[in-house]
C-alpha cells in the first residue's frame, strides 16, 4: 500500500502551480512516497493520548499593543517588484477566479 | 445561451409554496485597530496605494508576524456579545492559495479551532423573533485590492493584467458564520437582513468597527439551498458574494429563491458554486464552481503560537461590554413608554440615537421623537436621504424644544425654525432671530393687534359681548394672522375676553 498515489501528486501539483510532465509525476510520486512513509514512522512512536505537536516552543500568547510603527516607502515596497503600475504591483491577468 | 443571459425565475409567493429555504451567513468585519493584525502598518482607509506596507504585510522573507492584542480583544468582545463561547486553547492556520491579493500565497485565518463557537443572535422580523445560531467566530488578516485594468467593466473578466495594493492586507479581519437558518419560510429574505442589521448594531455599539458596507468594513456572503416542502434533507446550497449593502442582503436571497426554484421545478439540478451579486439589476450570475472543491491544504501556523485566553481576561472582557443594542431598546421602550410599534418605526426609521442624543440635550422623550419621527423624517425622505444626514443636530433639536417649552415659538414657528436650520441658514437662535420667528407675547404689542382685529371684526365683537365665547375663535385667527403666526394664541384669546367683558 502507497503512502500518496500518483493522482494525489497530480493533485499537489495542480495546487502548487507546479508543471509535472508524466515522467516526473511517476518519480516524484515514488520519492514522496517513500519520504512520507519515512516520516510516517514518527505515528508509531506516539501513543493515542499524545497530541500532534505544532510549535516546539511550550509559549502561548504572545502579543504586541497596538501601536503604529513606519511602514515601508511605496518605492522600497516595489523595488522588488517584477513590474509596477499607478504606484500598485502589476500581476498577470488571473483567469477563471474573482477578488 | 452564455452565462450572462437572464437566468429563469419562478414567482416568489409560488417558490415559497413548493420549496422551504435554508440560509446560512458568513460576515466579513475589519476591525478598527490603529496598526494591522500581525505587523505595526496603519490601517487608514483610502490612503495611497502601496504606503501602509511592510516586510511582514508583504510576505518578504526572514519576516515574522506578531498577534495584535486589541484585535484579539475585538474579536473575544464580538464572541461575548453572540452568546459565544471563547474557548481556551486555539491556533491560527495557514490558508495556502495562490492569488495575488495574499503577497504571501497564503493568509493567516483559523481553520478548525476558530476562539469563538456556538452563540446565538436574537432577531426581530414582523414582530416574530428569530433566533440565529452562531456556528463560529474566528480571527484572520484581510486581502489585498485588485484593480482589474483592460476589462470593459473593471471586472475581472476580459482584464488584461491586474494592479495590486496591499494597503488592506494584513488588516484584523473577523469572520462570523451562522448555523444553517430554517423555519423562516417567506420571511427569508427578511430574516437574513435583520440578522445582518443586527449584527452591523451590535459591532458598531462594541465600538470595535465602523462596519460600513460601502467601503467594505463588513461584508456579507448568503448561502441559500431549497428543499421541497415536507422533505428532511437539504438541497444544495449557492453562495453568493459582493453582497454589500443590507438592503442587498435581502435582494439576494429573495433573486436566488426565485431561481433555485426554476431550476428545481424544470428538473434542473442546483449547481453547488459561488454566485456574484449585481447591484445594479438584483441579480446573481455564476462564478468560481466548486465541483473542483478548493483545498487550501490548511496547517497550524508555525511562526505564531497558540492562543489561551485566561478566563480573567474574558471575564475583564466581558465586564466591558456596553450596553448592547437589544437591551438599549428593550429600555428606551420602558423609558419613552413605546409601544412595540412605536418602538419598531424609530429602529427602522435611524432615529433611536437621534431622539436618545436629544432627550441627553434636554429634550422631553415624546417632543424628541415628535420632531424626528414627523416634520424630520418628512424632509429627510423629500430629500431622498437617512434622517442622520440631516444638517441638524439632536442639540439643536433639543434647542428649538426648549424655545417651546419656554412659550417662545409654537410648533408652527418651530417648524419654520427647522426649515431654517436644514437650509443651513445657521443654528435655531440665529435663524429665529434672523426670521423674526418668536412669538409675540408681550401684552402691548399685542394688546394693539387685538383692538385691531375686534375693530375689523364688529360683528363677531358683538356675539361674544353677547356672551357667545365659542366666536372668539374667529377674533383669534384674525390676531393669528395679523401676526404671521407668531402670537401666543392664548394669550391672545385671554387679551379678547377680557376686552370684550367676557372672561
Amino acid at each position: 500500500m502507497t503512502a500518496i498515489t500518483r493522482d494525489e501528486v497530480a493533485h499537489l501539483a495542480r495546487l502548487s502551480r507546479l508543471a509535472l510532465g508524466e515522467d516526473e509525476l511517476d518519480h516524484f510520486a515514488a520519492q514522496l512516497d517513500q519520504i512520507i512513509s519515512a516520516v510516517a514512522r514518527v505515528q508509531e512512536v506516539a501513543a493515542q493520548d499524545i497530541p500532534p505537536t505544532s510549535h516546539a516552543l511550550p509559549l502561548t500568547n504572545v502579543y504586541r499593543a497596538d501601536e503604529v510603527r513606519p511602514s515601508l516607502t511605496p518605492e522600497q515596497a516595489l523595488a522588488g517588484a517584477p513590474a509596477a503600475e499607478e504606484q500598485r504591483f502589476r500581476v498577470p491577468r488571473i483567469l477563471d477566479e474573482e477578488a | 445561451m452564455t452565462t450572462m443571459s437572464q437566468a429563469a425565475l419562478m414567482d416568489y409567493d409560488e417558490a415559497l409554496a413548493r420549496y422551504e429555504p435554508v440560509l446560512g451567513v458568513e460576515t466579513h468585519i475589519e476591525l478598527g485597530t490603529a496598526s494591522k493584525m500581525f505587523c505595526g502598518c496603519p490601517t487608514t482607509f483610502g490612503a495611497p496605494p502601496n504606503t501602509q506596507v511592510c516586510p511582514v504585510c508583504l510576505g518578504l522573507p526572514g519576516a515574522l508576524p506578531v498577534t495584535n492584542r486589541a484585535a484579539i480583544e475585538g474579536i473575544i468582545k464580538i464572541g461575548l456579545a453572540l452568546n459565544c463561547e471563547i474557548v481556551e486553547w486555539c491556533r491560527f492556520a495557514r490558508k495556502n492559495y495562490f492569488y495575488p491579493d495574499m503577497p504571501k500565497n497564503f493568509q493567516i485565518s483559523q481553520y478548525d479551532e476558530p476562539l469563538c463557537v456556538d452563540g446565538h443572535l436574537d432577531v426581530e422580523v414582523d414582530g416574530e423573533t428569530y433566533r440565529i445560531g452562531i456556528e463560529r467566530v474566528h480571527m484572520e488578516e484581510d486581502t489585498g485590492k485588485s484593480l482589474h485594468v483592460g476589462g470593459a467593466t473593471g471586472r475581472i473578466h476580459g482584464a488584461d493584467h491586474s494592479l495590486v495594493d496591499y494597503n488592506r492586507a494584513g488588516i484584523p479581519l473577523v469572520e462570523i458564520v451562522t448555523k444553517p437558518i430554517t423555519a423562516t419560510g417567506d420571511k427569508a429574505p427578511q430574516v437574513a437582513r435583520a440578522y445582518a442589521t443586527e449584527l452591523r448594531e451590535l459591532v458598531r455599539a462594541l465600538g470595535v468597527s465602523d462596519v460600513r458596507m460601502e467601503q467594505g468594513s463588513m461584508r456579507c456572503d448568503v448561502n441559500v439551498s431549497l428543499m421541497p416542502r415536507g422533505a428532511s434533507e437539504w438541497g444544495t446550497r449557492t453562495e453568493t458574494k459582493n453582497v454589500n449593502s443590507l438592503r442587498s442582503v435581502e435582494r439576494a436571497v429573495r433573486h436566488e429563491i426565485e431561481r433555485q426554484a426554476a431550476v428545481l421545478a424544470s428538473g434542473g439540478r442546483v449547481v453547488q458554486e459561488t454566485r456574484h451579486f449585481h447591484e445594479d439589476t438584483g441579480t446573481t450570475t455564476a462564478g468560481r464552481s466548486k465541483e473542483e472543491a478548493q483545498d487550501y491544504r490548511y496547517f497550524p501556523e508555525p511562526d505564531l503560537v497558540p492562543m489561551a485566553p485566561s478566563r480573567e481576561w474574558v471575564e475583564e472582557l466581558r465586564r466591558s461590554l456596553p450596553e448592547l443594542p437589544a437591551a438599549r431598546r428593550r429600555r428606551v421602550q420602558r423609558e419613552w413608554g413605546l409601544s412595540d410599534l412605536e418602538l419598531r418605526d424609530v429602529v427602522n426609521a435611524g432615529a433611536l440615537d437621534l431622539i436618545e442624543q436629544t432627550v441627553v440635550a434636554g429634550a422631553s422623550p415624546a417632543a424628541a421623537r415628535k420632531w424626528w419621527m414627523n416634520e424630520l423624517s418628512r424632509r429627510a425622505t423629500e430629500q431622498g436621504v437617512e434622517l442622520a444626514d440631516l444638517p441638524i443636530t439632536p442639540a439643536q433639536v433639543a434647542r428649538v424644544q426648549a424655545m417651546v417649552d419656554a412659550g417662545e415659538l409654537n410648533d408652527k414657528l418651530a417648524r419654520q425654525v427647522f426649515e431654517g436650520v436644514l437650509a443651513g441658514e445657521g443654528g435655531p437662535d440665529e435663524v429665529v432671530a434672523a426670521r423674526n420667528l418668536k412669538i409675540v407675547s408681550d401684552d402691548g404689542e399685542l394688546a394693539a393687534i387685538v383692538d385691531q382685529a375686534i375693530a375689523d371684526n364688529p360683528d363677531v365683537a358683538d356675539k361674544v359681548r353677547g356672551g357667545k365665547v365659542a366666536a372668539a375663535g374667529a377674533l383669534v385667527g384674525a390676531v393669528m394672522r395679523a401676526t404671521g403666526g407668531k402670537a401666543d394664541a392664548g394669550r391672545a384669546r385671554q387679551l379678547i375676553l377680557d376686552k370684550l367683558g367676557a372672561s
